[in-house]
């Protein structure tokens, strides 16, 4: 796998290995593209409810938080590191998100999008500094601030409950509206998906994280400030997760202080089935957020086909064991192919 | 502790005095004094109950899993275990299978079984367990809700249910406890005292350099693995007769407090280091603090930050303490600290 990155973290020579391994990439979101319009054609050909305007909405709407915490998982995930803090950070954003408006109904909805990032960075700051400074691995610190980020909003929420009618209509219409058929919501997650998926192709920074999680000693030996960069990562996938927070309280409505429980999980397993390697240094973003959608599919997929929804949870295991197994049989053969062709000089 | 210098004996005395299990066994005592002193129904008879029993199932699971994640891997699928082994054992017994002799074997079984699975993912295809057992995580789960749905299988004879909390004859503590007794034992012999166990050292520090050294690498992680979910099904049989109830929600997000109490434990999450007395310690730490807390009327859900902080401060405090110790040495005009002996930290 390590040859593949190597090769994969400079863009510019474009060698024939380079271009053996973009197919390769390509490939594997091809899959999943191809896996996801399998899935929708299926489904909607046993059941044209499926594809109609509200059922795709939904879809969308559903998929939408989800994506936006794996684009940030996915920064991360890159690094050979992982952030188990995102469910806690949402919630704690979602319902700082709802006490805003219940103290200042007339709060402009950007101050509210700008708290719930603001204190979603601080959360990815507090996991940065805590795994760059002062070196210990990410997922016994976000373990930690799983715990921690939670209890402080059980604490603050004291059994309290924000509701949809203590929140401004235009807000709550946010998380309905749609532009041409696409809910705004869908929108948020559109930009941040190309936003990152750019920066991680075309910057110098972007392309740091891949060489960072492909081998941290031979990074920081080539000049990378990894503990820099790695900390950057934790404050992308906490700012993601401070704005999926905010989204999650336009959509819901009604917040208390379980709000993403569990969200971790999905999380990492979106990214896992959307092809980031979870030992880093391979994969993108857009990987990430169609492993999102897929799984989100799925899950409404399964009651339209008549399948008992009860096996909802097991069919993600098993893509999840299908996609990391796929993975490595297509970095075994890579890695021989890369191996014979420079054989061959 | 795989450290294989010998001491001096007054360094030796030196570094088990500031060894990690000693500061635990130290929070230990602390939390029972302090906690019986200042507040009401703390380190009574009662409160030793309720301890135990909340003890049990997470010891059950700790024991193996400390011996996975010193190998340097990790089981995140061993609480989905549990639900799945609690849903079996429940339709087991409504559909007519009497015997809790016969019940016990076909879910400690089945737990073989599921672990053996891990197992052969891991160590036959290369896969990495983070990954695969977060798979497996969903994959058992989703099954637990496959074998019982929504439903809960809940009337088990008493004779079982008190059974498994009946008191040692002369105190409140439940004689399930020793049987926990026994098996640490049992796994402290394996770990302390048999090639085998220092192995798992071994492969923890390198896996390539224990191949080389003879010792079956892959062979022992799979065993280890069906060993966890025998272990984890053993807790889920405890579960269902203490709580008289089958759910495939038993028991869910357990890994995290389980897990949580291994690294709290002085084990590294990189493999290699830590034992078998500060997870037993570290189990016992959460549990009395935990039940200490309550007793106190800290809110149930605001006891998750005391879980996190403690295990955010087992990492970080011993790492910074190094630094702080690294650069204390390397300052020229110290000489003194030059000729302290280093904790084994």
């Amino acid at each position: 796998m390590t040859t593949l990155d190597t090769v994969a973290a400079r863009p510019t020579r474009q060698s024939r290995g380079t271009r053996l391994v973009n197919r390769v990439f390509l490939v594997r979101e091809l899959g999943i593209l191809i896996g996801l319009a399998l899935l929708v054609t299926g489904t909607a050909v046993a059941n044209p409810r499926f594809l109609t305007a509200q059922s795709v909405k939904d879809l969308l709407l559903g998929s939408t938080i989800l994506a936006i915490l794996a684009v940030g998982q996915a920064v991360v995930v890159i690094t050979r590191n992982v952030d188990l803090s995102v469910g806690s950070v949402l919630g704690l954003s979602a319902f700082a998100a709802g006490t805003l408006f219940l103290r200042w109904p007339d709060l402009p909805i950007p101050v509210a999008f700008g708290a719930g990032v603001a204190l979603g960075t601080v959360c990815g700051a507090v996991n940065g500094a805590l795994i760059a400074a002062a070196r210990v691995p990410a997922l016994v610190v976000t373990l930690g601030t799983l715990y921690v980020f939670r209890g402080i909003d059980y604490v603050w929420a004291s059994g309290r409950r924000v509701n949809a009618a203590d929140m401004p209509g235009g807000f709550l219409r946010l998380g309905t509206a749609t532009v041409w058929g696409v809910p705004v919501l869908t929108l948020f997650a559109v930009v941040v998906l190309l936003v990152a998926g750019y920066a991680l192709r075309s910057y110098r920074s972007g392309r740091d994280l891949y060489a960072i999680g492909s081998d941290p000693a031979a990074a920081r030996l080539s000049g990378i400030r990894v503990g820099r960069r790695v900390f950057a990562a934790f404050v992308v996938s906490g700012a993601l997760a401070g704005l999926a927070g905010v989204l999650y309280a336009a959509r819901f409505g009604t917040l208390d202080a379980n709000a993403g429980v569990g969200a971790e999980l999905n999380v990492v397993a979106a990214v896992v089935v959307g092809g980031v390697a979870i030992f880093g240094g391979s994969g993108s973003v857009y990987g990430a957020a169609l492993g999102a959608v897929l799984l989100t599919t799925i899950g409404s997929a399964l009651p339209v086909l008549g399948i008992n929804p009860f096996w909802q949870r097991a069919a993600v295991g098993v893509l999840i064991l299908a996609a990391i197994g796929l993975d490595r049989a297509l970095a075994v053969r890579v890695g021989r192919s890369l191996r014979q062709r420079s054989a061959h000089g | 502790m795989a450290d294989p210098v010998v001491r001096e004996p007054l360094e030796r005395v030196r570094s088990a005095v500031l060894s990690w299990d000693t500061v635990v066994l130290v929070a230990v005592v602390l939390v029972v004094v302090v906690g019986g002193l200042t507040v009401d129904g703390a380190a009574t008879p009662r409160f030793w109950r309720f301890v135990t029993l909340e003890a049990i199932p997470i010891a059950l699971i700790a024991l193996p899993l400390t011996l996975v994640v010193i190998t340097g891997e990790i089981d995140l699928s061993v609480a989905s275990v549990v639900g799945l082994t609690c849903t079996v054992l429940g339709e087991l017994w409504a559909s007519g299978v009497s015997s809790l002799s016969v019940l016990i074997g076909l879910c400690v079984l089945l737990g073989a079984v599921l672990g053996a699975v891990n197992g052969m993912f891991v160590t036959g295809f290369g896969l990495p367990s983070l990954a695969v057992t977060i798979g497996t995580l969903a994959l058992y789960r989703g099954l637990a809700y496959v074998v019982l749905g929504d439903r809960a299988v809940a009337d088990y004879p008493r004779s079982w249910t008190d059974g498994v909390t009946e008191p040692i004859p002369g105190t409140v503590i439940p004689w399930t406890i020793l049987v926990v007794a026994a098996l640490a034992l049992a796994f402290g012999v394996l770990l302390y005292a048999t090639p085998v166990g220092r192995g798992l050292y071994a492969i923890g520090n390198s896996a390539e350099a224990a191949r080389f050294a003879g010792i079956p690498v892959a062979r022992t992680k799979f065993w280890l693995f069906v060993v966890t979910g025998a272990m984890s099904a053993l807790a889920g049989v405890f579960w269902t007769l203490r709580f008289a109830s089958a759910r495939a929600d038993n028991a869910s997000g357990l890994e995290l407090a389980v897990v949580a109490a291994v690294l709290l434990g002085g084990v590294s999450i990189f493999g290699g280091r830590g034992g078998l007395v500060g997870v037993v310690a570290a189990v016992a730490l959460l549990g009395i603090l935990r039940n200490t807390l309550q007793l106190a009327y800290v809110p149930e859900n605001a006891l998750t930050i005391v879980t996190g902080s403690l295990l955010i401060a087992s990492v970080v405090g011993p790492n910074v303490a190094g630094m702080v110790r690294e650069r204390l040495r390397r300052r020229p005009s110290s000489a003194t600290a030059e000729s302290t002996p280093t904790a084994a930290l």
